[in-house]
């Protein structure tokens, strides 16, 4: 057991891990996951929101079993490793806004770190003024790191507290099986399934939800982090995440191309647009907001899965800044930014300003 | 008295920020840092081998206390 943890924490553990998430959502996508969305931990989030109604766009409403697997998989990989430690009470509501404004940047843009790297890796250049974006946004949250800025310390708390998420995504697991017993087939609810559109895209349940347990597990043993990665390079000149993050784009890049999944170009990528002052915008939003909350969304799922109950108030506000993202027209669409996003965008940076303007100690 | 920071319930990159100023203020010498999760711990060991401090890990019940040192 412990060379298997020691293993993990190596830089092969953290390259073998990136390339395994490279290589899987490059085959999600292959087997029914929508384009460039082998794995999107926004989107999914998003998709989530959509199946709960908590918005009306028909398009994007699935229960994503890679995103219940995820926190399941990190959650076994805790407890196996004796790591699950139930945690709390570090400005949760400060957390659940930075989630809320993290999932309105990543929408405007159309992805997570990892779906801008899948993008990427599939030939979208329009990802790459999404990662600019999202490195200029993670530069600015460790200039705030720099200065003092923190959320203050979390307590111990119960191990049933560090169970809440997850049960709550064992409920989700419930849905997204009874569903077609419940309503309409899933057409007019409780629970949400789109019939075109992204959301009519997915691999099989089964696959989905086994590829989650997977990934959750190795990720929580490496702490896999694409925030993690371009923040520790800026802040510490530490590329131990980064090789990981970039063994992930190269595993699906190469995957993609036996795939026949690689097109290279800005126009008419899969559920992308070309506005590239907002994709850039966008994730500037996403990257400060995760920087602040001290990791990606993936990274959210798997210390939610490990104990981390703040993790789970992040992801919480992701899911709910995700139906906002639609109501309010902030999300964009393959045909451009929403009418909204960019107004939403300046909102979100103001936020995550005063935040990290005000919440700061002396150092 | 051994230099000493409390990083118990910092999330991340907090424990190692406040361990890596530590290092930086002490340039040499003996100190400890106070942990409570693994990742925690492995971030801090890394860096603090990284710029060539020997570290000592005791575990204190769910807890670790690391010991770096640099002759």
């Amino acid at each position: 057991m412990d060379k298997i943890k020691a293993f993990f924490g190596t830089r092969v553990g953290i390259v073998a891990t990136g390339t395994v998430i490279g290589i899987l959502a490059a085959l999600l996508q292959k087997m029914g996951n929508p384009g460039n969305m082998g794995i999107c931990v926004a989107c999914f989030e998003r998709d989530i929101a959509g199946a709960l109604g908590l918005h009306r766009a028909a398009v994007v409403q699935y229960i994503r079993p890679e995103i219940i697997g995820f926190i399941f998989g990190a959650l076994i990989a805790a407890y196996a490793f004796k790591e699950f430690r139930p945690r709390a009470g570090s400005a949760p509501i400060v957390r659940f806004f930075l989630g809320f404004f993290a999932m309105t940047g990543a929408l405007v843009f159309l992805g997570c770190p990892w779906r801008a790297l899948l993008r990427l890796s599939a030939g979208d250049g329009n990802a790459i003024a999404g990662l600019i974006g999202l490195t200029v946004g993670i530069a600015i949250g460790v200039a705030f790191l720099k200065n003092g800025y923190n959320l203050g310390r979390a307590q111990k708390s119960y191990v049933s507290m560090g169970w809440i998420l997850p049960l709550a995504m064992g409920a989700l697991l419930m849905f997204l099986l009874l569903a077609p017993q419940m309503g309409d087939n899933g057409q007019s609810g409780p629970i949400f399934f789109s019939v075109k559109g992204p959301g009519a895209l997915h691999a099989p349940v089964a696959v989905s939800l086994l590829i989650g347990l997977l990934i959750g597990f190795i990720a929580q043993r490496t702490r896999f982090c694409t925030m993690g990665a371009v923040r520790d390079i800026i802040l510490m000149r530490d590329f131990h995440l980064a090789s990981g993050v970039l063994a992930l784009a190269a595993g699906a890049f190469i995957t993609n191309l036996i795939l026949g999944q690689f097109h290279a170009g800005f126009e008419n990528q899969p559920i992308a647009h070309t506005n590239q002052l907002w994709n850039l915008g966008g994730m500037v939003l996403a990257g400060l907001a995760f920087a602040l909350a001290g990791g990606c969304p993936g990274r959210q799922l798997f210390l939610a899965g490990e104990g981390d109950g703040d993790a789970g108030v992040f992801v919480l506000g992701m899911i709910i800044g995700a139906g906002f993202a639609h109501n309010f027209s902030l999300a964009s669409s393959p045909k451009g930014v929403g009418l909204y996003g960019p107004l939403a965008v300046l909102i979100g940076l103001a936020f995550c300003f005063f935040v990290g303007f005000t919440m700061r100690e002396k150092i | 008295m051994t230099d000493s920071v409390d990083a118990r319930g910092l999330s991340c990159p907090q424990p190692v920020i406040l361990a890596r100023q530590k290092m930086h203020w002490l340039g040499r010498g003996t100190f400890e840092v106070k942990v409570d999760t693994d990742t925690a711990r492995e971030n801090i060991t890394r860096l603090a081998q990284k710029e060539g401090w020997d570290v000592e890990i005791k575990e204190a019940g769910r807890e670790y206390v690391l010991v770096l040192t640099k002759g």
